[in-house]
C-alpha cells in the first residue's frame, strides 16, 4: 500500500490546520440539531398534535415537498422529520469543505506539491482528507444520538437518527473526494458537490410532493427519512448511505491513479489569444469573474421558483381546518393569509440563498486581494473605489437579478397552476422584491468588513448564519424580540396586502451605509 | 536632470516590524536604476509603496512629479508594474490578461505585443492556471512592455527565466532603454542588474547602504591582481591597501583598493611582469561585502 504511505503525517496536518473550524462547525452542527429536538418535543407534546401535524403535512404536498413527510406519529419519529434538513446541510457541508479544503485546494495552491515530493504517497492526500471528515462525522452522530437519547428518546431510534446523519456526512467527504480528482480548481469542486447535494435535495423534495415517490428513493437525503428511525428502525439504510460512500470514495482512488498532479479530469480548453472588446475595463473584468457563477446560481433560482410557484397552490387546501397547520405557517413567516405566508416564508428562505451568492460575490474582492490579482490591477489606471465597486456592483445587481428571477419564475408557475397570471405575477414579483433590502444589508456587512477589517471578513458568514438560525429556529425556541431584531430579515414585511415602505426604506439605508463604510476603509488601507 | 522617482526617509511598519526604515532612493528620468537587496530586505515593500498600494508611516516619496498615494490612478497610467509573483486569474487566457492590463493603463501597442509574444515564446491562449511561474511572469512582462508608458516597475522580473530568456529580458531591457524609458529593476541576479542597470541602490533591512553608477560602487571596492613575475617579489604587502596577498615564486595574486591599484601596479613592474590579469570587483562581491555582518 504506497501509495498511502504518509497519511498519518496528513491526518495530523489537516487537523492541526482545522483545529478550530471544524470542531466549531461540529458544535453548531449538533447544537442545532439538540435544539430542534427540544423544541420539536415542546410544540408536540402529546399523541394527539402529532398526529394532526403528520394528517396536515401528509396531505399537503407543498410542504412535504419542504420538510419530507411524516413517517410516523411517535416523538422520536417527529423530531427527525422536523430536523431532517438543518442536520443534512450541516453534515453535507462540512463534509464538503473538509474534503475540498485538504485536497483540490491545496493542489491547486502548490501546497500539496510541496507535500507530495516528500514521503507520501499518491493516495495519501485523498484518505486522509477522508479520514478526517469521516472521523468529525462519526463524532457528529455519535454525539447527536447520545443527546438525542438523553432527551428520553429511544436509544435504538436515536443511535439511528445520529448515525443516518453521519453516514449522510461520509457519503458527502466521498462525493467530494470524487469531484476533487475531476477539476482542477476548488471553485469547481464545491460547484460540482453542491450541485450534486442540490440534485439529491430536489429529488427527494419533487418525490415527496408528488405521486412519484420512487424519486425519493434515489436521493441520499431521501434515505435520511427512509430509515423510519423511531419506528421501524431500518437500519439496513445506512447500508445504502456507506455504499454511497464506497462507491464514491473508490471513483475518486481510481481517478487520482490515473492523472497528473495538478491536473483533472476536466481538462481546461485553450482560450482566445487576445481579449474581446468587453473585457476592457474593471466591469468587463468583474463581469468575466463573476458571470459563470451568476449564471449557475440564476438557473438554480429560476428551478427554484418554478417548483415552489407549481406546488404553492395545495398550501390553501388545509387552511380551513386545520389550525395546527396555520400555526406552523404563521411561525414561519406570515399571519393571515396562508398562501401569502406560503409564498413569503419560500422566498425568505429563497432571499438567504440569495444572500450567500451576494456575500461570496462581496468577498471576491478579498480573494482577489489574498491571491494577489487585486494588485496589478490596482497598478494601472484603475482606481481603488471604481475597483471595489466593479464587483459590489454585480454582488448587489445579481442579488436583485436572482430575486426578480425566482420571483417571477414563481409568479409564473402560480399564476399557471390557478389560471390567473395576470392577477398573480405581480403580487409573487412585489413579494420577491420586499426581500432584496434585507438581502443587501448582508451584502453591506461582507463590504463594511472588507474595508474596515479584512482580516475578520469571515464575520460575514458568521452573520448570515445567525440569520438564518433566527429566522429558521427563533420563533419555536422563542427567541427574544430584540435577538430577532437583529436579522434584516426579521424586518421584512410578512404580508402582500401590507407592505408598509418604512423598513424597506430603513434596511435599504442601512445597506448603503454599511457599503459606504466599507468602501471609504478600502480606499484608506493599505493592500494585501 | 529630473527624478522620476524620489524617496527619503521613508519608515513602513507592519504591525512590530519596521519594513522600511529610512529608506532613501533616487532615480533619475531615462536611466535603468537597479535595485539590489536581499530577500526581506524591503525592495518590495518599497515598490508597493511608490505604487500607493500601501500607505507610508513618514517620508517622502515622489513618483513622477506626483504623490503616490493621492494621485494613485492618475500616476499609474503612466507607468507598468511586473509583480515578483504573478497571480493570473485561472480562466483568463494569457492574451486576454495582456489586453486587459494594457486597456487598464490606457492602451497597448499590438505590433510590439506580437514581437514580444514571438520573442519570449510565450502562447497567449493557455488559460491562467496551466501557466508556469515562468510564463506567468512573461504575461505580466509582455504587457507591460507593450504599454505606451515612461516607467516600468520590474519587481523581479526575471527569478522564473531559464538563460534564454534572461538574454531576451535583457535585450528588451535595452531597447526600452533607448526609447528614453525609466526602469526601476528590483533583482537579485547580479548579473543582470551589472549587464543593465546604469545607477545602482542596494538596502539592508529597510534602509539604503550604498547608491550610485556601477564605477562609483567599484572604486570603494578591490580588485583582484593575478601576476606572474620573472623574480619573487619583496614589500608587496607592506604597500597601502593590499590585501590577501598569496605569493609563490613568480605567481603572485592579491586584492588591491582600487584607489591604490596605482601604486601596486608599479611595484610590480619593478620585478618584471610575464603575465597579468586584472579583475573589477563584480557585483556580487559588492553585495557580499554589504552584508557580510550578516552572514557572520
Amino acid at each position: 500500500m504506497s501509495t498511502l504511505v504518509g497519511t498519518g503525517s496528513l491526518i495530523r496536518l489537516a487537523l492541526r490546520l482545522d483545529r478550530v473550524r471544524l470542531p466549531i462547525w461540529m458544535l453548531v452542527t449538533v447544537g442545532l440539531v439538540l435544539a430542534t429536538a427540544t423544541s420539536v418535543a415542546d410544540l408536540y407534546p402529546d399523541d394527539a398534535s402529532r398526529k394532526q401535524i403528520a394528517a396536515t403535512i401528509g396531505s399537503n404536498p407543498a410542504m412535504s415537498a419542504i420538510y419530507g413527510t411524516v413517517y410516523d406519529t411517535s416523538l422520536g419519529a417527529v423530531v427527525m422529520w422536523r430536523l431532517a434538513i438543518v442536520g443534512a446541510l450541516m453534515v453535507t457541508l462540512m463534509s464538503i469543505m473538509t474534503v475540498n479544503r485538504h485536497t483540490r485546494q491545496d493542489e491547486e495552491a502548490g501546497r500539496l506539491e510541496l507535500i507530495g515530493a516528500t514521503v507520501v504517497g499518491r493516495h495519501a492526500p485523498t484518505t486522509a482528507a477522508l479520514l478526517v471528515a469521516g472521523g468529525a462525522n462519526i463524532v457528529v452522530a455519535l454525539v447527536i444520538s447520545a443527546g438525542l437519547a438523553g432527551q428520553g428518546l429511544p436509544v435504538g431510534g436515536s443511535f439511528l437518527a445520529g448515525f443516518a446523519f453521519g453516514a449522510l456526512g461520509i457519503a458527502f467527504a466521498a462525493v467530494a473526494a470524487a469531484a476533487a480528482q475531476l477539476a482542477e480548481n476548488a471553485r469547481t469542486v464545491t460547484g460540482i458537490a453542491a450541485l450534486v447535494l442540490a440534485v439529491a435535495f430536489v429529488l427527494r423534495l419533487v418525490g415527496d410532493a408528488s405521486s412519484v415517490a420512487w424519486l425519493s428513493w434515489i436521493s441520499p437525503i431521501g434515505w435520511l427519512q427512509q430509515t423510519h428511525a423511531y419506528a421501524e428502525n431500518r437500519w439496513w439504510t445506512l447500508v445504502l448511505l456507506l455504499a454511497v460512500a464506497v462507491v464514491f470514495t473508490g471513483v475518486a482512488f481510481a481517478l487520482g491513479s490515473g492523472r497528473d498532479h495538478g491536473a483533472g479530469l476536466i481538462r481546461s480548453r485553450p482560450g482566445p489569444p487576445a481579449a474581446s472588446a468587453s473585457l476592457s475595463g474593471p466591469f468587463g473584468l468583474a463581469w468575466r469573474l463573476h458571470r459563470g457563477s451568476m449564471i449557475g446560481w440564476l438557473a438554480g433560482f429560476l428551478v427554484l421558483g418554478l417548483m415552489f410557484g407549481a406546488i404553492a397552490n395545495s398550501a390553501t387546501d388545509l387552511v380551513k381546518d386545520n389550525p395546527q397547520m396555520a400555526e406552523i405557517v404563521e411561525q414561519m413567516g406570515g399571519q393571515s393569509v396562508l398562501i401569502d405566508a406560503f409564498m413569503t416564508a419560500i422566498l425568505g428562505i429563497i432571499a438567504l440563498v440569495v444572500s450567500i451568492y451576494a456575500v461570496q460575490a462581496t468577498l471576491r474582492l478579498r480573494s482577489e486581494e489574498t491571491a494577489v490579482r487585486a494588485e496589478p490591477v490596482l497598478a494601472t489606471g484603475v482606481s481603488r473605489w471604481r475597483w471595489a465597486v466593479s464587483h459590489l456592483v454585480f454582488a448587489a445587481i445579481g442579488a436583485a437579478v436572482m430575486l426578480v428571477a425566482a420571483g417571477a419564475a414563481m409568479g409564473l408557475a402560480y399564476g399557471i397552476s390557478v389560471n390567473d397570471i395576470g392577477g398573480q405575477f405581480g403580487n409573487v414579483m412585489q413579494a420577491a422584491l420586499v426581500q432584496l433590502p434585507a438581502t443587501l444589508v448582508v451584502a453591506g456587512i461582507a463590504m463594511a468588513l472588507f474595508g474596515l477589517a479584512p482580516r475578520y471578513v469571515i464575520g460575514s458568514w458568521a452573520a448570515l448564519t445567525v440569520f438564518w438560525l433566527l429566522g429558521q429556529l427563533g420563533p419555536m425556541l422563542r427567541v427574544p424580540q430584540w435577538l430577532m431584531d437583529v436579522s434584516p430579515f426579521t424586518h421584512v414585511p410578512k404580508l402582500l396586502s401590507d407592505v408598509s415602505a418604512a423598513p424597506l426604506v430603513w434596511l435599504s439605508v442601512v445597506a448603503v451605509a454599511l457599503m459606504a463604510a466599507g468602501l471609504a476603509g478600502f480606499r484608506r488601507r493599505d493592500i494585501g | 536632470m529630473t527624478h522620476a522617482i524620489s524617496v527619503s526617509g521613508l519608515v513602513k511598519t507592519f504591525g512590530r516590524t519596521r519594513a522600511l526604515d529610512g529608506l532613501d532612493l533616487t532615480v533619475s528620468e531615462g536611466e535603468v536604476h537597479g535595485f539590489l537587496g536581499p530577500n526581506g530586505a524591503g525592495k518590495s515593500t518599497t515598490i508597493r509603496v511608490l505604487l500607493g498600494l500601501l500607505r507610508a508611516d513618514s517620508g517622502t516619496t515622489q513618483l513622477l512629479g506626483g504623490d503616490p498615494w493621492g494621485q494613485a490612478a492618475e500616476l499609474h497610467r503612466r507607468l507598468a508594474y511586473v509583480p515578483g509573483d504573478v497571480t493570473l486569474w485561472p480562466n483568463l487566457s494569457g492574451g486576454e490578461v495582456i489586453d486587459l492590463l494594457g486597456r487598464l493603463r490606457g492602451g497597448l501597442d499590438p505590433k510590439r505585443k506580437a514581437v514580444l509574444l514571438e520573442r519570449f515564446e510565450l502562447d497567449p491562449t493557455k488559460k491562467g492556471r496551466t501557466y508556469s511561474k515562468g510564463n506567468r511572469q512573461k504575461v505580466a512582462l509582455v504587457a507591460a512592455l507593450s504599454s505606451d508608458v515612461e516607467l516600468l516597475v520590474l519587481d523581479e522580473p526575471t527569478s522564473g527565466f531559464d538563460p534564454l530568456m534572461e538574454a531576451m529580458f535583457r535585450e528588451s531591457i535595452e531597447e526600452e532603454k533607448e526609447r528614453n524609458r525609466t526602469v526601476l529593476l528590483s533583482s537579485h541576479i547580479l548579473s543582470e542588474v551589472e549587464a543593465l542597470c546604469d545607477r545602482v541602490s542596494i538596502i539592508r533591512n529597510g534602509r539604503t547602504v550604498e547608491t550610485g553608477t556601477l564605477a562609483q560602487l567599484r572604486h570603494l571596492t578591490r580588485t583582484s591582481i593575478q601576476a606572474e613575475l620573472a623574480t619573487t617579489p619583496t614589500g608587496l604587502a607592506e604597500l597601502p591597501g593590499v590585501h590577501d596577498l598569496r605569493a609563490r615564486d613568480g605567481h603572485v595574486q592579491f586584492e588591491v583598493d582600487t584607489a591604490e591599484i596605482d601604486g601596486a601596479l608599479r611595484h610590480l613592474t619593478s620585478f618584471g611582469v610575464r603575465s597579468l590579469t586584472s579583475q573589477p570587483p563584480t557585483l556580487e562581491e559588492l553585495f557580499l561585502r554589504h552584508y557580510e555582518d550578516d552572514l557572520k
